[in-house]
């Protein structure tokens, strides 16, 4: 059991540590789809450093709300990190939260971010919550749709087991589980403020959803933020592999295949963002009123994969 | 899931077309429509030389081989040289915007397959659980055909129809017998050709496809 508790910690500092390399990853790739010269992969990491060195620059009007927020983000992504199972499956944290849950510890650091956004009272913060409030209002009945989907053929909403029931059956084709991984992937899109739903690069106020909330913050307030953001890419991405590749992923207390799940899920995180970024650099950013059509897409697919599981396949 | 390996993706492909259809329900151009069609064809005909294969008959070797040629080969290519012919390719309006539609769509589908089960109950087939799929996709096309104005976007609907028909004809009973099939593909030949030339009058008379002109008379 200490053993456990000791490699759930390792597993959720190697996530907090490592998200900031998977976002230096797909700018870099982005840049390259660009022409562009890449940044060092180690970008990100600079920028975390030069902003925490940074002091913190607060408006008069700020109250206790706006300084707790990017701590309790960040909280909230780093205990999500430690809930999706990454390299090992069934670690101690995992029980605490399934499937459902997450998407509600997600919706929590949300909030957050909206309240503070809406808390200093300029017309772009409130914007921007606005818009991110409509967004995911959207995103999340698709994403549970999801779950439910892969929950069902596992027969149960715990992430461990949905894990291990796809990581160690006979070879099938779940159709309902394709339609399923599509609708995630442009789930995860509009939740990690990605093209086409949002631009992470924008700062035209046309376009701009998440980078709006984040106006008014400065310093190491903006570094948690900017690492919160990295960690739930980081942390969707661990989910997609987990409900949808999850072969590689060792049992708890399996030291020899910990090696081969680390290398599993570097090749898997760097193929999806690579695809992530092939995936940007092709699409345009769409106008902030074809989202519903999008989101209605997903919530379609989603729905079509959980009807399709049902006739097909019980 | 002890399936065999065919089946399973007999089961895929019914899936993939039943995603043709909101496909299809979702698309604006007249260009995606056709080749969106021609895929559904050709998601059809791999599925059909799947369950022949596995259920070794031949005869449906030979349907799938007709909607080869005739829903992946010759009706895009006539659609293809129609819409070039008669400059058609502009976005069509359908009726109902298209969230709607897709709503719609999914409460069909969910009847579809209520209604399937009793019948796919008594069917002896190994895939009568694509069944409900090949009346969805029946429906859908149904949907397309009223929520649309243009009268090639009402063809395709049609087409698309048949192919969900083709395909409850296979799941249910291993096809139709190959005269009455052979029968069948003519008369979609021949429909299509007699609609072509529908479609040339229809906008030599109103100078345009889109039939709510055909609501009112007009005397020359």
């Amino acid at each position: 059991m200490e053993s456990g508790i000791a490699l759930q910690l390792a597993q959720t500092l190697l996530a907090v540590l490592a998200a900031p390399l998977l976002m230096g990853w797909v700018n870099a790739c982005r840049a390259w789809l660009s022409n562009r010269s890449a940044p060092s992969l180690l970008m990100p990491y600079r920028q975390l450093r030069r902003l925490f060195h940074k002091d913190v620059v607060l408006a008069n009007q700020a109250s206790p709300l706006f300084r707790l927020a990017p701590y309790a983000i960040f909280a909230c992504m780093v205990l999500a990190a430690g809930i999706v199972p990454t390299l090992m499956n069934d670690l101690p944290f995992s029980p605490a939260a399934d499937a459902i849950a997450l998407v509600g510890l997600f919706a929590m650091a949300r909030m957050f971010q909206t309240l503070a956004a809406m808390d200093v009272g300029t017309a772009f913060g409130t914007l921007g919550a606005r818009r991110e409030m409509f967004v995911a209002f959207l995103a999340e009945p698709a994403l549970l749709m999801v779950f439910f989907t892969a929950s069902l053929i596992a027969r149960s909403t715990a992430l461990p087991t949905i894990v291990d029931v796809f990581a160690h059956q006979r070879f099938a084709i779940y159709p309902s589980l394709a339609f399923a991984a599509v609708a995630f992937w442009m789930v995860s899109t509009a939740e990690n403020a990605r093209i086409p739903v949002d631009n992470p690069t924008t700062h035209l106020e046309l376009t701009m959803i998440h980078e709006a909330m984040i106006l008014e913050y400065s310093g190491r307030h903006l570094a948690l933020i900017e690492w919160a953001v990295a960690l739930k890419l980081f942390t969707y991405s661990a989910l997609g592999i987990a409900l949808f590749l999850p072969w590689g992923i060792a049992p708890v207390g399996d030291w020899t295949g910990l090696p081969l799940a680390l290398a599993a899920l570097t090749l898997k995180l760097a193929m999806g963002g690579f695809t992530l970024a092939v995936l940007e650099t092709l699409n345009a950013k769409m106008r902030l009123f074809r989202v519903p059509e999008f989101l209605g897409t997903a919530f379609l697919l989603a729905v079509l994969g959980m009807l399709v599981h049902f006739l097909l396949e019980v | 899931m002890t399936l065999p390996l065919p089946l399973q993706l007999t089961n895929l492909l019914a899936a993939i077309l039943l995603l043709i259809a909101f496909a299809l329900l979702s698309q604006r151009r007249i260009i995606g429509l056709i080749t969106l069609f021609a895929w559904q064809g050709l998601a059809l005909a791999l599925s059909t030389t799947l369950v022949a294969l596995h259920t070794k008959q031949p005869h449906l070797l030979a349907s799938a081989g007709l909607t080869l040629v005739l829903k992946v080969g010759l009706l895009p290519w006539i659609f293809f040289r129609l819409v070039r012919r008669l400059d058609i390719e502009r976005d069509v309006e359908p009726i109902i915007n298209i969230p709607t539609t897709m709503l719609i769509g999914i409460v069909l589908v969910i009847f579809a397959f209520n209604l399937a089960q009793p019948i796919s109950a008594l069917a002896g087939t190994v895939t009568r659980s694509n069944l409900g799929i090949a009346m969805a996709v029946v429906l859908l096309s149904f949907l397309m055909m009223i929520s649309r104005r243009q009268a090639i976007a009402q063809v395709i609907g049609f087409l698309a129809m048949e192919n969900g028909l083709f395909f409850a004809a296979t799941s249910a009973t291993y096809g139709m017998p190959l005269v009455v099939e052979l029968g069948i593909a003519l008369d979609v030949l021949v429909g299509v050709f007699v609609l072509v030339i529908f479609f040339f009058q229809i906008r030599e008379t109103f100078e345009s496809l889109d039939l709510r002109h055909l609501e009112r008379l007009k005397e020359h």
